[in-house]
C-alpha cells in the first residue's frame, strides 16, 4: 500500500542525483530490497510507472534485486541466510536469531543513464 | 549517446531516516521517552492509550500524544479526555505516519516539559514498518480477536518491534484465544520480545506496562 510513497521517494532521490549529469536520460534504476522490507514488487512496478510519469525517469526500467534476510548467530559465530521470514532462528543450530544483518534494505544501488556525446 | 552506470547506494527513505534521526536527538536531549504504537485497525490502540495516559497522569508523569488517522479527529478527542495534550495528524489517504508529519505537529510543544510522548500510528501493520518516526520504542499491538498468527502474517512489523502488547485479554475466553500459540509466534518472529497481556477495560496487565514505561524512561534518559 505504501509502494506509491516508495516510488515517489525513488523519483526524488534519482532526480536529485541527476543534477550532476545534465541532459542525461535514465534508462534503468536498480534497487536492493530486503526480504523483510514489506515491499511488493508488482505493486512497486505499477506505482513506478505512475510516479515517474512526467519526470526525468519517465520510461525507465526498474530492476529489483531481493536481498535475503541474513542473521548473525552468536552461538555459531557466523552469518547465515534465513530461508524465509516465518522463524528467526539460526538455520544451523536453531538458536533464536536476534542479530539481523540484512533483509530490511530499501536502497537505490545504481542508475543506468544515457548521456549526450560531449561536443568534439 | 553514451551509457553509463552511476553507483548511488542510498536509502530510498533517506530523507525520512534523516528527519527521524534529528527528531530522536531532540527527544533524547529533552529527556522525553517516545513510543510509536502500531497495530491493525480495531486492535484497541486508542482505548489502550487512553488508559495509559490516564494512569501516567495520575502517577504525576507529564504526557502527550500525537495520533495519526487517514481522516477524522475522533481519536484525538477521545484521548484528550484524559487531560493530556493531544494532536491529531490527518494523513488524508497516506497509510502510515512519516517523520516529517511528526516534526510538523510538535510545533509549540515544550518537549522539555514532557516525560512521555506517544505516537499512535495509522491502523496498519504493513506500511508503518519502514518509517522511522524518531521513536525509542516501537510497540506492536494485537488483540485476542485477531488470531494468534498475526506475528507470522506481518513479520516485518513484529520483527522491528521492541515490545508487544496483547489487548482485550478479557475476551480471551470467548474468542478461544490460544495464548501459548500467540507467545510462541511472537518469539519466532522477534526472539525475546517483551510481551504485555492487557485489558484496558478491566485494567489487567496495566501495572506491568506502567512499570515497563517508567523503567525504560529511567534507562533511556539516564545518559
Amino acid at each position: 500500500m505504501h509502494e506509491l510513497s516508495i516510488a515517489s521517494s525513488i523519483v526524488d532521490s534519482v532526480t536529485g542525483s541527476l543534477a550532476a549529469y545534465p541532459g542525461a536520460r535514465v534508462v534503468e534504476v536498480r534497487l536492493r530490497i530486503g526480504a523483510l522490507a514489506a515491499v511488493v514488487e508488482d505493486s512497486l512496478q505499477f506505482c513506478y510507472g505512475i510516479a515517474t510519469d512526467g519526470t526525468p525517469l519517465a520510461g525507465s526500467r526498474l530492476r529489483v534485486h531481493v536481498q535475503p534476510v541474513v542473521i548473525h548467530c552468536a552461538h555459531c559465530a557466523r552469518e547465515s541466510i534465513l530461508p524465509g521470514v516465518q522463524s528467526f532462528r539460526c538455520p544451523a543450530c536453531g538458536e533464536p536469531a536476534r542479530d539481523l544483518r540484512h533483509g530490511r534494505e530499501l536502497e537505490i544501488e545504481a542508475i543506468e543513464i544515457e548521456e549526450p556525446e560531449a561536443d568534439a | 549517446m553514451t551509457t553509463r552506470i552511476v553507483e548511488l547506494r542510498q536509502g530510498i527513505l533517506k530523507k525520512n531516516d534523516e528527519l527521524a534521526r534529528a527528531l530522536r536527538q531532540r527527544f533524547t536531549a529533552a529527556g522525553v521517552l517516545v513510543l510509536n504504537l502500531v497495530s491493525s485497525p480495531g486492535t484497541g490502540k486508542t482505548t489502550f492509550l487512553e488508559r495509559t495516559l490516564r494512569s501516567l497522569r495520575e502517577s504525576g508523569a507529564r504526557v502527550a500524544a500525537l495520533v495519526g488517522d487517514l481522516e477524522t479527529d475522533n481519536d484525538a478527542r477521545r484521548l484528550a479526555a484524559s487531560g493530556a495534550p493531544v494532536r491529531q495528524i490527518n494523513t488524508h489517504g497516506i497509510c502510515h505516519l512519516e517523520a516529517e508529519m511528526v516534526g510538523k505537529h510538535l510545533d509549540g510543544w515544550e518537549l522539555d516539559a514532557l516525560d512521555y510522548l506517544f505516537i499512535e500510528n495509522v491502523g496498519n501493520l504493513v506500511c508503518p514498518s519502514s518509517y522511522d518516526l524518531g521513536e525509542r520504542i516501537r510497540v506492536a499491538l494485537l488483540s485476542v480477536t485477531e488470531g494468534e498468527d498475526k506475528p507470522l502474517k506481518y513479520p516485518t512489523l513484529f520483527n522491528s518491534a521492541d515490545a508487544a502488547v496483547i489487548t482485550k485479554i478479557d475476551l480471551a475466553g470467548p474468542c478461544s484465544f490460544d495464548r501459548e500459540a500467540a507467545l510462541r509466534n511472537l518469539n519466532e518472529i522477534r526472539p525475546g520480545i517483551r510481551v504485555f497481556e492487557t485489558s484496558a477495560k478491566t485494567g489487567a496487565g496495566m501495572a506491568e506496562w506502567m512499570d515497563y514505561l517508567s523503567a525504560e524512561r529511567a534507562r533511556r534518559t539516564a545518559d
